[in-house]
């Protein structure tokens, strides 16, 4: 990633860096600053800009996405970070333009958002938090989800919400497995 | 009608879009050649400027422009006063940019345009500033002390305002009274702190000499007035949008915030669309606060517990600037005597300046101080005469067959503060049997067995809400059949999409689905003031049925001519329209829009299906009959409300406290809601839970810290605490419905109303809890530190 240009000198870095990583399925090639942060990666040179930024300093978990299956937040790490990687972000977790997710689903059915900045990155923690607790009680729930924070529902038709799409997780889980 | 979609619990139409991360913000708007801008901000909170070098910063390559305040030319004169007031003598606005002095740290400097953020925020580093520190004004102590430093060194004593109000004799009154207790109760600052920071995108169009800009705004028709004047054109060449936006409590209904204007200067200077985004740091220095103010009060009662008069003076901390003139500390003076006959009452106050952060409406907007006081003020009664708290209320509240009540006070618009409407007693008698009220007692005796310490805590309120002046709204139906209104107001997160779809579909016999809504678009319409002051609802839903009540009869006239019938006999149903006797001969909505526009050449499938139907041929005379006002179904109409509707509830809360660390936690939490008719209880409750669960870190988590040198400690959500999902309990809502009379739908205002009660509810149940320790809570909001703190101070005494 950086080169010396003689013995002795100061080290020199690259400014630039080619970047490979799937998003959502698609492979995609960039040569980026080294410098840029994932959320503006995925944000402005992606277009995905249903990953949200709240805070830049790891707190408020809008910018949550997923790396390799777990949650992450995209304002603390580098894209370089996700070289040869695999992410998933809110625009990638239904499966077509017209579906929603069975989580999106829940959070519509529970009134679960109001303004929606907040909603993606709550919506991928969830993802992630559901495949490791398929069966949550309320106070898993709200362990689960203490690194989002979201200043317009007062969260309790967010743990509604993620309660409903427990269920409907499993019921498809179990149909799957029947099948 | 076939259906009634007021009062329904009708899913979002926003949310699907949301859902999916397709929202459109401010900072997802990205348009080609676009350059990024970034804000030079003062470190210091009082310091002369004696020179600014931006030389370095311009000869970066990458950046476009740096703006300093000599660069601005005309446009550096003071953002408006946006509501004056005879009271305040001394009103100061900020400039775009600070020129000789900065009066807060965060205070805008500097505008630095760059090819990107990152870039911009380079060259920031490279401007140099030479500041001469001034001393500083930290607290609204320090501002009111003898011989304290000035923040406008103009500003005698610090004071820009003073005001007295006086109702009946509290003077006489108190000194026969019986009891005569006096207090002090201190209110420190906190923010709104929306998810989203503010933002602005702005773009000129050399083509269509339009300038449009997105912000993150609550007042985008102001907005656009503002720039238009500024920019010197004409306000339809302006656009003003806010698209979704993440949260706004207040904190962005300001014009004008620097970035405002800098932003769109940047734009028709580059001649490139110009970006800037809050980022969170930037916001806790920046983006206006509130809360802090000092209660001095003096109250008396009688040995019945009735209130007999109160004295209220107190110092309210409105930051470096008086933006929003002396609407905070008014609405705090008048919502003080809440839902009881309170008939001597004294209050004056005095608004301070401090170095720091403007003072602009925050959710609740000086209410939660006031609600503090009084509700106070009803537990100490109840202590001092051993009477239940909440019989005590209930000696004191105004009657259902009292109003409207003439409170004898200049409420925020100007007007009376008359309260319209109110059922006090039935909502604390709903409170009582949802919180368990009677047998907690019990519960309480058994836990201070086990060394558990449990309390409960009751508030009550009263909230102004649905101020004026007006809000208009154009309903329009379209070939397709669907709907389409727009309105001046504003949405962040309110669900006016699809309760203003509700409003119209009932009048238009329509699924709100087809209803679809434009808010926040001065293109879409014109006129306007914003979404502040829980008014929305009340003021642009008032003025939304109007429009479509126009449209429906309009409707009716067409389609009476078609079926050759009388307009009374027309009804509209399920989309369609027709004589009330032959339903199976119908129009669509569709189907009457185009017959309403006398065009020789309509299209698509619903102008074809016209022409098959055997219907009544034009009446002889101008192809627009005079009575039917244009073509199309389409009519605007404005609301005025005479004055506000007042809103009320009441707020209980069980809770338990560990002496040893000063944690509080909630164990049950219920909200009684009185906001009239309610168009969505989904939405009505939501709006609620969100309320609460600000009012219980404006209660316990979140306070801003300042130092003495008037710098922010706590700016970082790591140090400032926002309530996450572990902090606020599952809460229990239930609603009263005390229609308006002053409303055509008998709405009132249900935005701020969950953030009010709480603070006071909280000190109570504390009280309540720690009675074996005989604390007396006097401060909001409180931590745990601080909790611990006064435990250990009060054991000491």
């Amino acid at each position: 990633m950086y080169a010396f240009d003689e013995p002795g000198s100061p080290p020199q870095f690259c400014e630039e860096y080619d970047l490979t990583v799937t998003v959502n399925g698609c492979l995609y090639q960039r040569r980026i600053p080294v410098r840029l942060l994932l959320s503006d990666f995925l944000r402005h040179e992606l277009h995905l800009t249903g990953t949200h930024v709240g805070c830049e300093h790891g707190v408020c978990g809008c910018c949550t996405v997923l790396l390799n299956g777990e949650a992450v937040r995209s304002c603390l790490l580098l894209a370089v970070q996700v070289d040869n990687m695999a992410l998933t972000t809110i625009e990638g977790l239904a499966g077509s333009a017209e579906e929603l997710h069975p989580i999106q689903r829940a959070f519509q059915e529970k009134h679960a958002l109001q303004c929606g900045f907040c909603t993606p990155g709550f919506i991928m923690s969830v993802h992630a938090f559901l495949h490791e607790h398929p069966d949550p009680d309320e106070r898993q729930i709200r362990q689960g989800l203490a690194g989002n924070l979201c200043r317009c529902t007062g969260y309790q038709n967010i743990v509604e919400a993620v309660k409903l799409a427990a269920r409907y997780l499993r019921s498809s889980q179990s149909q799957k497995e029947e099948a | 009608m076939a259906t009634r979609w007021f009062g329904a619990p009708v899913q979002r139409s926003e949310d699907p879009r949301l859902l999916r991360g397709r929202g459109t913000y401010v900072d997802d708007i990205d348009l080609p050649e676009m350059v990024h801008a970034a804000v030079l901000r003062s470190p210091y909170a009082h310091a002369r400027i004696k020179r600014i070098d931006a030389s370095a910063a311009r000869a970066l390559p990458g950046v476009h422009l740096v703006l300093t305040a000599e660069d601005l030319g005309e446009l550096l004169e003071p953002s408006p006063l946006l509501v004056p007031h005879p009271a305040l003598t001394q009103p100061r606005t900020q400039l775009p940019l600070a020129r000789d002095e900065v009066h807060y740290a965060g205070a805008a400097v500097a505008f630095v345009v760059a090819e990107d953020r990152y870039l911009a925020e380079d060259a920031l580093e490279l401007i140099d500033v030479d500041y001469e520190p001034l001393p500083v004004v930290a607290s609204l102590e320090q501002a009111a002390a003898e011989g304290a430093p000035l923040v406008h060194a103009d500003v005698p004593g610090n004071v820009a305002a003073h005001l007295v109000q006086r109702v009946g004799d509290p003077e006489g009154v108190m000194a026969s009274a019986p009891h005569v207790l006096r207090e002090r109760f201190v209110m420190e600052r906190g923010s709104a702190m929306p998810m989203e920071g503010r933002g602005v995108v702005a773009r000129w169009d050399p083509h269509e000499g339009m300038l449009t800009c997105w912000m993150s705004t609550q007042g985008p028709i102001p907005i656009r007035n503002g720039l238009a004047a500024m920019f010197r054109l004409p306000e339809h060449k302006v656009r003003v949008v806010a698209p979704d936006v993440g949260g706004g409590f207040g904190t962005k209904i300001m014009m004008f915030y620097p970035e405002e204007i800098l932003t769109p200067l940047a734009a028709l200077r580059l001649g490139r669309p110009v970006k800037w985004i809050e980022d969170r740091a930037e916001h806790f220095l920046s983006a206006n606060q509130e809360r802090g103010q000092i209660h001095d009060v003096e109250y008396a009662f009688d040995d019945q517990g009735i209130l007999l008069a109160v004295r209220d003076v107190f110092l309210h901390d409105t930051g470096a600037y008086t933006p929003y003139g002396i609407i905070v500390p008014i609405i705090t003076a008048c919502t003080l005597p809440g839902p009881y006959r309170l008939r001597h009452y004294y209050s004056e106050f005095k608004v301070l300046y401090t170095n720091k952060v403007p003072v602009s409406p925050y959710r609740g907007a000086g209410r939660p101080h006031a609600v503090f006081v009084m509700e106070r003020i009803m537990d100490r009664i109840a202590a001092e005469l051993g009477l239940d708290p909440l019989e005590v209320r209930s000696r004191n509240f105004i009657r259902p067959d009292e109003f409207p009540w003439d409170v004898g006070l200049v409420y925020q618009d100007g007007g009376p503060t008359i309260y319209d409407s109110g059922n006090y007693q039935a909502g604390l008698e709903r409170l009582k049997e949802a919180l368990g009220y009677e047998q907690f007692r019990e519960e309480q005796r058994r836990a201070r067995e086990q060394g558990r310490y449990l309390g409960i805590g009751v508030a009550c309120y009263v909230e102004g809400t649905g101020i004026g002046p007006y809000e208009g709204a154009q309903v329009r139906v379209e070939s397709d059949g669907r709907v389409y209104v727009s309105t001046g107001v504003t949405t962040q997160g309110q669900a006016h999409q699809t309760t203003f779809a509700q409003i119209v579909a009932d009048q238009l016999g329509v699924d709100p689905r087809d209803v679809l809504v434009t808010t926040g678009d001065s293109q879409a319409f014109y006129w306007g003031v914003g979404t502040f002051a829980s008014r929305a609802a009340t003021v642009a839903g008032s003025a939304i049925h109007l429009a479509a009540v126009k449209v429906r009869e309009k409707a009716k006239q067409v389609a009476a001519d078609l079926f050759e019938a009388s307009p009374e006999d027309i009804e509209l149903a399920d989309g369609k329209v027709f004589v009330r006797d032959a339903p199976h001969r119908a129009l669509t909505l569709g189907q009457v829009a185009i017959a309403s526009n006398p065009l020789r050449y309509s299209y698509g499938e619903n102008a074809r299906k016209l022409m098959q139907m055997q219907l009544a041929g034009p009446r002889p005379g101008p192809a627009l009959p005079e009575e039917r006002g244009g073509p199309g179904l389409e009519a605007t109409a404005f609301y005025s409300p005479p004055r506000g509707t007042f809103a009320s509830g009441v707020h209980g809360a069980i809770v338990e406290v560990d002496p040893r660390t000063g944690m509080v936690t909630f164990l049950k939490y219920v909200a009684v809601h009185d906001c009239g008719r309610v168009i969505n209880p989904l939405v009505v409750e939501g709006q609620v839970h969100g309320g609460v669960a600000q009012g219980i870190g404006g209660a316990f988590y979140e306070r801003l810290v300042f130092n003495e040198e008037g710098q922010l400690l706590n700016g970082s959500f790591m140090d400032y605490l926002l309530p996450t999902v572990e902090e606020i309990p599952p809460l229990q809502v239930e609603h009263v419905e005390t229609p308006s009379p002053l409303n055509p739908l008998g709405v009132k205002g249900a935005g701020e109303a969950g953030t009010i009660p709480v603070a006071a509810l909280f000190a109570s149940a504390l009280d309540d809890a720690l009675a074996p320790f005989g604390l007396r809570i006097r401060e909001m909001p409180l931590d745990p530190c601080l909790l611990q703190q006064l435990l250990k101070e009060h054991q000491n005494t």
